[in-house]
């Protein structure tokens, strides 16, 4: 018998079974099921149709949105001096941005917490803008690297010879930078956004009281509603893949741009 | 026709530590094609960058009708790029890369079009506005990038290495292409290229470059058949070059031989004389003015390159005819052929300073010296004191001479601490039976150095002097001083 080499495939096909196929199956069966196993849209109706649960959909978006345009404003530059420094500062530099990735997460926004108690007092005065900051400062290296990963790749002639056209440095920006690093700015998005409607933790440990897509599972799970809870996920899967799909249009539209992006 | 640009005196230096571009001074007229050719590093694509003002010179001035420029940014010169991998925008097609610069001058859409339209028609790529730059060969991307260039009807056209991508039958090809378009359009263009045939081919004047420094500018003509150095005579074409003294008016020895020459230079003159392998004409022996055994005869296509060795020098000649591997034959070279150099007498001459242990500083190293030379009649007591012929003290800590240094006493080693000072081999030209090599120490000091013996470019070597053969002169200035008194 020949061992083929798709054989090297056969642990992680288990795992994609066992794992993401199985528990998908499992949570498409609750959320389409009442308590008493039969199928039924009522979950998905009552989600749409409860002004609670709407709302804490569109805070969530508010809050996610908020988060990813804070993250790409102070990404972008950094990442763009990142990007152009030599020598040997650069890979310090580099090491800087990625470091807060290595302490652990709960550490951090326990220490964020401290600090931003000491300037406003207490933190339930100002929810919205403390879940912000926490997921700003959480998510912001996943914003820069893809960003640095893009800006670094690309060809310095290219600005010069823009530059040699005719174009003054803003122009520059704007009609060659910018354009070339929308990939970057994309797979910064999908990693910072997503996340962002999600990430409780955030919020619950700044004592926060307020409500966001993850909370509401949590909290359906935590109260046995599994139906409810296998439904709010399914809605998030299909925002995430709305989002995804409309990202990659965008994406291939900039690739072979017909100079319409901007 | 008045000079369109004018460099004067440019110096560029990365970092402060070494000089790119040296005193850099150049006049290009109104539609001249000029070529800076020179090996990579030599610096020509640097003073390109400061043509179009994406670098600054550190001092000088690049004038365009007269106006200095050189503080004004890339975007506001009326000097195109083309660039050495072509710089097209990946994400437009490619009428809006020809239009980018026309857009940004406000024009029209139909001016535009109307202009892109023009302008592929020259680059032969006429129908092709919507096409995405990925799709195109290298060749077509090479002529996107022109049409990019002189669509905005620029005064002067650089091209940086705008053909060392593609391959040789596209290369020579676009070669003519540029060549007729430079003639059509009028615009002048500025040339850089490593490659000396496609310089000559195309330019009308060529600025040859080496470490930073013209060696020479002329026409193709010019360079090829008086090259100014050794260098030159080296990079452009073929050449066998020899050590050699003026022995008689209008003869020139070298290789044991007086051969008759058209240069006239006083008897006793030091020289470097150049020949090219196809004025060597092979006789029946004896028939020449020496004889050489035939060491390898290679078949080139259209000619044989045959390699000779008479009397210890390695003759290359170029013949249509081919040889015997191991046969004598006569060797001759018509007078013209050959090409007489002066040799640079500003060779190994050093400002040095006397230490206070009298051994001699200079070119970031110390080396151990005769100090009696400089003053006649003086004697050293041993104990570290010189005294004049009077017997009157001398003090010598801190005076400033002028070291000359015997080429054929200069040697090299790769005992970094074997010798006074440590420098890198730059360049190196084999000369008849040896090799002649430029090593320059940190500071940017040059020695010219000949060993027998190969070394490589970027060798870091110490350079050994034997003590006596250090030469001591007082400085002018000390001289002048001293006179004074």
């Amino acid at each position: 018998m020949y061992f083929s080499r798709k054989n090297l495939s056969i642990p992680y096909i288990i795992f994609l079974l066992a794992f993401v196929a199985a528990p998908m199956l499992v949570v498409l069966y609750y959320a389409f099921t009442n308590g008493e196993g039969q199928f039924t849209m009522t979950n998905f109706i009552g989600f749409f149709t409860s002004p609670n649960t709407i709302g804490t959909l569109l805070y969530s978006i508010m809050i996610a949105l908020s988060v990813t345009v804070l993250c790409l404003l102070l990404a972008y530059p950094s990442a763009y001096l990142l990007a152009r420094l030599h020598g040997h500062k650069k890979p310090i530099l580099l090491m800087l941005f990625v470091l807060p990735m290595w302490i652990n997460f709960t550490l951090r926004i326990t220490a964020l917490k401290e600090v931003l108690t000491t300037l406003e007092g207490n933190l339930a005065f100002h929810p919205f803008l403390n879940t912000v900051i926490g997921m700003t400062y959480d998510f912001l290296p996943f914003m820069i690297l893809p960003l640095y990963t893009v800006l670094e790749k690309l060809d310095t002639s290219l600005m010069e010879a823009a530059a040699d056209l005719g174009a003054n440095p803003v122009q520059v920006f704007l009609k060659v930078t910018l354009p070339l690093s929308v990939p970057g700015i994309l797979s910064g998005i999908t990693m910072v956004f997503l996340p962002a409607m999600t990430n409780y933790v955030v919020l619950d440990m700044m004592y926060n009281s307020t409500y966001i897509m993850g909370s509401l599972i949590s909290s359906y799970f935590s109260a046995y509603d599994w139906h409810n809870g296998s439904m709010i996920s399914i809605v998030l899967l299909l925002i995430i893949f709305v989002l995804t799909i409309a990202t990659k249009q965008f994406g291939d539209e900039a690739n072979e741009n017909r100079g319409t992006v901007l | 026709m008045g000079n369109i640009i004018e460099l004067r005196h440019i110096a560029k230096s990365y970092d402060g530590i070494r000089n790119v571009v040296e005193d850099f001074n150049l006049e290009v007229k109104k539609g001249e094609f000029v070529t800076f050719l020179g090996p990579s590093g030599c610096g020509k694509t640097t003073t390109l960058r400061m043509i179009a003002g994406f670098e600054q010179p550190d001092s000088g001035e690049i004038l365009l009708h007269g106006r200095d420029i050189s503080e004004l940014p890339p975007n506001k010169r009326p000097i195109n790029t083309i660039f050495q991998r072509y710089a097209l925008f990946p994400h437009l097609n490619i009428r809006d890369n020809i239009a980018f610069g026309l857009k940004l001058k406000k024009l029209t859409k139909d001016v535009i079009d109307e202009k892109v339209e023009r302008v592929l028609k020259i680059v032969d790529l006429s129908g092709m506005e919507r096409r995405s730059i990925s799709t195109l060969s290298g060749g077509q991307q090479q002529r996107i990038a022109i049409a990019r260039a002189i669509v905005n009807e620029p005064e002067i056209l650089l091209l940086d290495e705008p053909l060392g991508a593609l391959d040789l039958k596209m290369r020579q090809e676009m070669q003519l292409e540029l060549k007729q378009m430079h003639e059509q359009l009028g615009i002048t263009f500025i040339y850089v290229t490593h490659d000396q045939e496609e310089a000559i081919t195309m330019s009308d004047k060529i600025v040859v470059m080496a470490d930073g420094v013209i060696q020479q500018a002329g026409t193709a003509e010019e360079i090829y058949n008086e090259p100014n150095n050794v260098f030159v005579a080296d990079f452009i074409g073929d050449s066998n070059i020899y050590n050699g003294v003026m022995a008689d008016k209008l003869n020139v020895q070298f290789c044991d031989t007086c051969f008759p020459c058209l240069d006239d230079y006083p008897i006793g003159t030091r020289t470097d004389v150049v020949v090219r392998p196809e004025d060597v004409v092979l006789t029946k022996i004896d028939e020449g003015q020496l004889n050489g055994i035939v060491r390898s005869c290679i078949f080139k296509g259209i000619h044989y390159e045959i390699t000779m060795e008479a009397d210890g020098n390695e003759i290359v000649a170029k013949s249509t005819r081919d040889a015997h591997v191991g046969d004598t034959v006569g060797i001759y070279i018509e007078p013209d052929g050959i090409h007489v150099i002066p040799a640079d007498k500003g060779l190994n001459h050093f400002n040095g300073i006397i230490t206070k242990n009298h051994t001699v500083a200079f070119a970031d190293g110390e080396f151990p010296c005769d100090v009696t030379q400089l003053y006649e009649g003086s004697v050293h007591d041993g104990k570290g004191h010189l005294f004049s012929k009077d017997g009157e003290r001398i003090h010598l800590t801190g005076l400033s001479v002028v070291v000359d240094l015997p080429l054929e006493h200069l040697e090299m080693s790769d005992d970094l601490e074997a010798g006074g000072t440590i420098g890198e081999v730059i360049s190196f030209v084999y000369v008849g039976d040896h090799y002649r090599f430029l090593v320059r120490t940190e500071s940017g000091q040059d020695f010219t150095i000949v060993d027998e013996d190969l070394w490589n470019e970027h060798d870091k070597v110490s350079i050994v002097i034997p003590k006596d053969k250090i030469g001591l002169r007082l400085s002018d200035d000390v001289q002048a001083e001293i006179t004074a008194d």
